[in-house]
């Protein structure tokens, strides 16, 4: 266990070290990661805690059953539906997705509804598609959503029945 | 963003009017379940922050914009896949190239393999899902976004 924590935070440590005297002794690159890290962490920030919130809203309200039966096993195509729908209103990115999915995993959603969801949330973000059509026109938006949601319900059909037939499980507890 | 605060706090209000206990629960699991990734989650920054920096702006200006197609095509797709970027940064970015002659196809190939492959968030995405999952997951939607790039450049009269 010991051992695991070092590996986990030596790294880190290293890391903070290297910025703080990139800071002290003005070395140009450090700088620049670090600017890098602030910015991107204040991205994060702005974003994770409302989804963690609303994340541990739905495990305490939101019923098992209910997510059994539209996503579950026996849900068939709707739960594909389900999950594109529920991807366009994802905010932020994949990085807020995982533990969305995870969540929904373990409520009783089949794997290949958890992939469809995920790739859904990377690709149909209602707000980022229309600031993208914004700069590089409808028809571009409208090509890459058509083309690529079947194929991401596709493949996670495909992904989700190699994984079960594996008897693959995610662990719990995250 | 200011819609997403709104909803939060709008979900906690309804909540905890309905039942304290459930809603301080639900608090309880959204902070343990936070700790518990936060070191993925730092991780995954910090390797952002040095690939951002190995690899900026310019340079993958430069590479998209590569004379020989299949060349850039495939570097927009390598840059898409190791770098992460916000919208609002990317969609710019890439409004500009294009304005300077590059191909429909090649945008779409970075452009969506930034949303959909994360090499950088394979911290997070691997404490969820394991390691072969996410290599998996990654791999088809690297496949995905190779045909989406070629279909664009089909529609766009760029290839053929």
């Amino acid at each position: 266990m010991n051992e695991k924590i070092v590996k986990k935070f030596v790294p880190i440590a290293v890391y903070v070290l290297f910025i703080l005297i990139s800071l002290i002794l003005g070395y140009g690159p450090g700088k620049e990661i670090g600017m890098n890290f602030a910015v991107f962490s204040i991205g994060m920030i702005k974003v994770l805690p409302c989804a963690f919130i609303l994340i541990g809203l739905f495990e305490v309200w939101v019923k098992n059953e209910t997510i059994k039966k539209h996503l579950g096993a026996a849900s068939g195509f709707k739960g594909y539906v389900w999950a594109v729908l529920l991807s366009g209103t994802t905010i932020g990115g994949l990085y807020v997705a995982f533990p969305v999915a995870y969540s929904l995993y373990n409520k009783g959603a089949r794997l290949s509804v958890i992939f469809t969801y995920l790739g859904a949330s990377a690709l149909c973000r209602i707000p980022m598609t229309i600031f993208e059509a914004s700069f590089l026109g409808l028809k571009f938006s409208i090509i890459r959503l058509l083309v690529s949601l079947p194929l991401v319900i596709a493949t996670s059909m495909l992904l989700g029945s190699y994984l079960t037939k594996n008897k693959y499980e995610i662990l719990k507890g995250k | 963003m200011v819609y997403m605060y709104a909803l939060t706090a709008l979900a906690l209000v309804v909540s905890f009017a309905s039942n304290r206990r459930k809603t301080l629960k639900a608090l309880k699991i959204a902070l343990k379940k936070f700790l518990k990734i936060l070191p993925a989650f730092l991780t995954m920054l910090i390797l952002i922050s040095i690939v951002l920096f190995l690899i900026p702006d310019q340079l993958i200006a430069e590479y998209l914009g590569h004379k020989n197609l299949s060349v850039a095509l495939l570097f927009a797709a390598l840059f898409g896949s190791i770098t992460i970027m916000p919208g609002f940064i990317a969609f710019p970015l890439s409004g500009i190239l294009l304005g300077k002659g590059v191909p429909y196809m090649i945008i779409s190939a970075f452009t969506t393999t930034l949303m959909i492959v994360g090499v950088l968030s394979y911290p997070v995405e691997k404490a969820y899902f394991g390691t072969k999952v996410t290599i998996m997951r990654n791999a088809i939607s690297f496949c995905i976004a190779l045909v989406v790039a070629l279909v664009t450049g089909l529609f766009f009269g760029e290839v053929l």
